[in-house]
């Protein structure tokens, strides 16, 4: 046993957080900022944390994840960061020669209280950036939220530092995409062209931490969200905030400050959020479902119908973070499965409300606690007093998996033993119609592996 | 087969890998640009400060501390005192195994712990916190040890991690429970930590059991870290030549062993630069001669093991270490008949850690390839120059701020294993007891050491050089994979190995062939990009 020292009997932790179910924000950060094109990334803290986020980043990409550091030393500790990151400016611009560089700070230079917003306007003013290029930032204290909320934080600061209203609208719609996959985020580009409107997705990593081998390694691909984009996000119709928690905050900077109205959506997992996320754009651009789409729809209600001897009443243990795991829930309902235990580290009240609200509706007696000590050590002690048929989680996951003999299909992040989730999407209604598949597989798999000899089944 | 490669002018390449630098990143970074020659062996800048805005390879105290040192040793519960990041990035990400000889035995690695500080803890200060979870670790787990280690924002809000964890060593009675100050902005790299984790590992738990076991030739394996399972190859020789191993320093190794290492009778270091602290104060305080070993490459195997041989001076023991080598060897040579043909001539460069750099060069040379190029990502001039320069070596401030324990001969345990005679005569037989040559001496002339080597560097030597095979970590494996070239992670074994010993030389040559040779390097242009051509196709079929 792997997990050999975990106990059923489940004791109430105030100090202590065991395999915790979340990581913390400045990797959130920095995998938003390279949803911009042209974008550098820089971590204004240890060298520890930059290198740690990006090997991360880059095991779940198997990608080259380029990102700078402030390189603190403790005298960057003692006397402050802004040397460090006005001299970091300087090297980056000469060197590595992005369009921007999107800061993000850490726990270190956050308690030591150094301020992003005054040293940017410092490099500003002091001529540190050239003509045309710029320094944006969010700050990330690791103390705060998770990396959930990092990745909201240099989104609403992508919003709040290039958004520019001209006066006069523009006929696109803002898609701000929660935390996804770049394959999710190229769906999202497929489906909002299906249905006939423009649209500015940002962050967008397609084509950033999914580039093809081409013998050449470009420092900036050519996927992202660009600055014009992203400028002209102020002028849109209204914003589609995908996800309350990784999305909204961007949402409310950008009606605040171009009155750009909005409307928060969950992510479109599942046939339930992604009818949501269809009508909303059919009523927000007052445009008509294309038949393409109905057919998709169909086609995924039409698995859902022939297979769901396979599905009912299946028990499922799930933990990963807030946007994805709600619309997950509530697919795994629409599929006749018992969503028995899920966890989130992440901690948010308004999470905490929407789901609550969604399992006493659906599934009164589900274990649900996110934030602190919601942890994957609790989630383990809960299937062992409970045990479920498949657990849904990040690559994590698979000791506990391995441990209960149980069916696992990995989702969410970080995703460091296989690869696929950057190129095929688990949203839309195809997307979902993978994610059947694969909850398919792995329980009928487990029928098939476990079946007595007289009860193997040809056809299933 | 490729024909033999034309080497560029190496002050050139020097010289276009600084250039496009800022004035004086250009400067400093010169002094860490060196074309070596192993006869005069050119000093190199190394462990200082990586110029902010450079995308290094480099990482924190912190990882050199946890995650390098303490976190193999799988009965300890390590307790990260920060924000949640910290510990759930080193969490089972270094791959170093471990057996623990029971299934009832204590195995924690796959766990991560951690206090996950909040903005009340940094406020109002996080000792509290501390002390009840240390309780929690205690009384869920009751291990024989607990470690905390202390993250960036500890250092600056003043929590006294050690009065915390005297504070529960005391209460608990039956569990060791001590702290390291590793944060993560002290000294310049990992290296800072893997000092500090020495330090404490040798105040806290060396020294422990005075037990003395059982064997003839009791050795300790210091800087180890069973990555991939190459402390299993290496145990598997001991056992095979009679050599006990008391205690590894750190990979597959328990609390109760580390407590007892100070038994033994020598030190052998592979990975000099995390350990070397360990082998000196081990030397001062107990009378335990170390000596520098490489398990990385067959011949280089079979050469520390007559070393070993040769320290403890016994004729059985050595008769055993030739049977076994005998035995081994013919399996290593009929790989490298095998691979060679398809390896000779081709080009390797070496950016990783502290050692890897150097041992990994053994390999290479096997295997008929060139090192062209090579450097640290974290360590000190001794280790590219030889511990001669010591000496020389300027103490700035960074490395000012980690601790240098006083160590002094214990006045029970201190035992010299060796007279002044008798270390002598070694030295006369060619054992270099209590040192190390250093990477340089073993490159060829004109090759390039580049320590603390950047991104933007490392692109520029591809692109000058075109080397076939290129060592280094995750970070930068996909990057050097997306320019056509394969990419051999050193830290991680792109999840393989072992590589130490005989065994472990046979897979590195097997997965060093497999990866140059691979297909799939000539499939990266498509059909009609070939020939320059990306227009539409002439349709070559005649129409009736």
């Amino acid at each position: 046993m792997l997990l050999r020292h975990t106990s059923k009997e489940v004791k109430v932790r105030e100090g202590l957080t065991i395999n915790p179910a979340k990581t913390c924000q400045p990797i959130g950060a920095m995998y938003a900022a390279l949803g911009i094109h042209g974008c550098l990334p820089h971590s204004h803290g240890s060298q520890g944390c930059c290198s740690y986020h990006r090997s991360t980043l880059t095991r779940h990409y198997k990608e080259p994840v380029m990102a700078a550091t402030s390189s603190f030393t403790e005298g960057a500790s003692v006397f402050g960061g802004q040397a460090n990151l006005l001299a970091a400016i300087d090297t980056i611009f000469a060197v590595y020669d992005p369009d921007i560089i999107a800061v993000h700070s850490t726990c270190l230079s956050e308690t030591i209280g150094d301020d992003l917003q005054q040293i940017t306007k410092k490099a500003s003013d002091d001529g540190k950036i050239p003509e045309g290029k710029y320094v944006i930032y969010a700050s990330t204290p690791s103390f705060v939220g998770s990396h959930v909320t990092g990745y909201a934080n240099m989104v609403a600061g992508m919003a709040n530092q290039f958004a520019e209203s001209t006066g006069e609208k523009k006929s696109q719609y803002n898609m701000i995409a929660g935390w996804m996959e770049p394959s999710d985020m190229r769906e999202i580009k497929r489906l909002a062209k299906v249905m006939g409107i423009n649209i500015v997705l940002f962050p967008d990593t397609s084509d950033v931490l999914d580039a093809p081998q081409t013998g050449k390694h470009v420092f900036y691909p050519k996927g992202g969200t660009t600055v014009a984009e992203l400028k002209s996000s102020g002028d849109s119709l209204a914003s589609l905030a995908l996800g309350s928690i990784s999305a909204e905050p961007a949402a409310i900077a950008l009606e605040k400050k171009c009155k750009v109205p909005f409307e928060t959506l969950d992510i479109p997992i599942g046939l339930s959020a992604t009818d949501r996320f269809i009508m909303a754009i059919s009523k927000v651009a007052g445009v008509a479902v294309p038949d393409e789409i109905t057919a998709e729809r169909g086609r995924l209600v039409d698995v859902m119908a022939d297979m769901e001897q396979y599905l009912h009443g299946k028990r499922v243990a799930l933990f990963g973070d807030p946007d994805q795991l709600l619309p997950l829930t509530e697919f795994l309902l629409d599929l006749s499965m018992k969503p028995v235990h899920i966890v989130s580290g992440t901690p948010g009240q308004r999470f905490e409300k929407q789901m609550r609200a969604l399992l006493e509706e659906r599934s009164p007696e589900t274990n649900f606690k996110s934030g602190l000590h919601a942890d994957m050590f609790l989630l383990h002690q809960w299937m062992k007093n409970e045990p479920v048929d498949l657990l849904i989680g990040n690559t994590y996951g698979k000791y506990m998996a391995r441990d209960e003999d149980i069916p696992f299909i990995r989702f969410g992040f970080p995703i460091l033993d296989r690869i696929g989730h950057s190129y095929f999407p688990n949203i839309g209604y195809s997307g979902s119609l993978r994610m059947l598949e694969k909850i398919l597989n792995v329980l009928m798999d487990r029928q098939d592996r476990d079946a007595l000899e007289e009860k193997f089944e040809l056809v299933m | 087969m490729e024909a033999n490669k034309i080497i560029p002018d190496p002050s050139q390449v020097r010289e276009e890998l600084i250039q496009k630098y800022p004035a004086k990143v250009a400067k400093k970074r010169a002094k860490s640009i060196i074309v070596n020659d192993p006869e005069t062996i050119p000093e190199v800048q190394a462990n200082v400060r990586t110029v902010p805005g450079i995308i290094t390879q480099r990482g924190c105290s912190y990882a050199g501390c946890k995650g390098v040192v303490l976190g193999p040793t799988r009965d300890i519960v390590n307790i990260v005192h920060g924000p949640i990041g910290c510990s759930f990035y080193a969490w089972l990400t270094r791959r170093n195994q471990t057996k623990p000889e029971t299934l009832m035995d204590a195995n924690y690695i796959p766990y991560c712990f951690s206090t996950d500080m909040q903005e009340e803890n940094i406020v109002f200060g996080g000792e509290k916190k501390l002390k009840i979870a240390i309780q929690e670790a205690y009384d869920l787990f009751h291990p024989k040890s607990i470690a905390i280690f202390s993250t960036c924002p500890v250092g600056l809000i003043g929590d006294d991690v050690h009065a915390a964890a005297r504070e529960m060593k005391e209460k608990f009675g039956d569990c060791n429970v001590f702290g390291f100050s590793c944060e993560g902005y002290r000294g310049v790299s990992q290296s800072a930590g893997h000092h500090i984790a020495n330090n404490g590992v040798f105040k806290h738990m060396v020294g422990r059991n005075n037990e003395v076991k059982e064997g003839q030739f009791k050795l300790n394996l210091l800087g180890e870290y069973n990555i991939g399972g190459d402390a299993f190859e290496i145990e598997r020789i001991f056992e095979r030549v009679g050599i006990t191993l008391v205690a590894s320093f750190s990979g597959n190794s328990t609390v109760g062993a580390i407590e007892n290492a100070h038994t033994a009778d020598l030190n052998v270091i592979l990975c000099h630069r995390s350990i070397n602290y360990m082998g000196d104060m081990m030397e001062t305080k107990y009378g335990i001669p170390w000596m520098k070993v490489n398990f990385v490459g067959a011949e280089s195997t079979a050469k520390s093991l007559r070393k070993i041989g040769e320290y403890f001076g016994d004729e059985g023991l050595k008769a055993r270490i030739e049977a076994v080598i005998a035995e081994e060897m013919p399996k290593v040579k009929a790989a490298v008949a095998e691979i060679l043909p398809r390896t000779k001539g081709k080009t390797a460069m070496l950016f990783v850690g502290g050692s890897r750099a150097h041992h990994y060069q053994d390999l290479f040379s096997e295997l008929g390839m060139t090192t062209v190029a090579a450097g640290y990502e974290f360590a000190h001039r001794d280790d590219y120059e030889g511990r001669n320069v010591l000496p020389s070596i300027k103490v700035d401030a960074d490395s000012k701020n980690i601790e240098e324990l006083k160590i002094v001969a214990d006045p029970e345990l201190y035992n010299p294993r060796k007279t002044e005679a008798e270390l002598a005569e070694l030295k006369e037989k060619g054992l270099e007891i209590n040192g190390y040559e250093g990477m340089m001496k073993q490159m060829t002339k004109k090759s390039l050491v580049v320590d603390d080597l950047s991104h933007y560097e490392s692109e520029k030597l591809i692109e000058i050089y075109k080397p076939d095979i290129f060592c280094a970590g995750i970070k930068e494996k996909y990057v050097v994979q997306k320019m056509g070239i394969p990419l051999k992670q050193l830290h991680s074994y792109d999840y393989g190995g072992p590589y130490t010993g005989f065994e472990g030389a046979v897979n590195f040559y097997k997965d060093i062939d497999r990866m140059v040779n691979n297909p799939v390097w000539k499939l990266i242009k498509a059909p009609w990009e070939k020939n320059g051509k990306s227009a539409g196709l002439a349709a070559s079929y005649v129409t009736q």
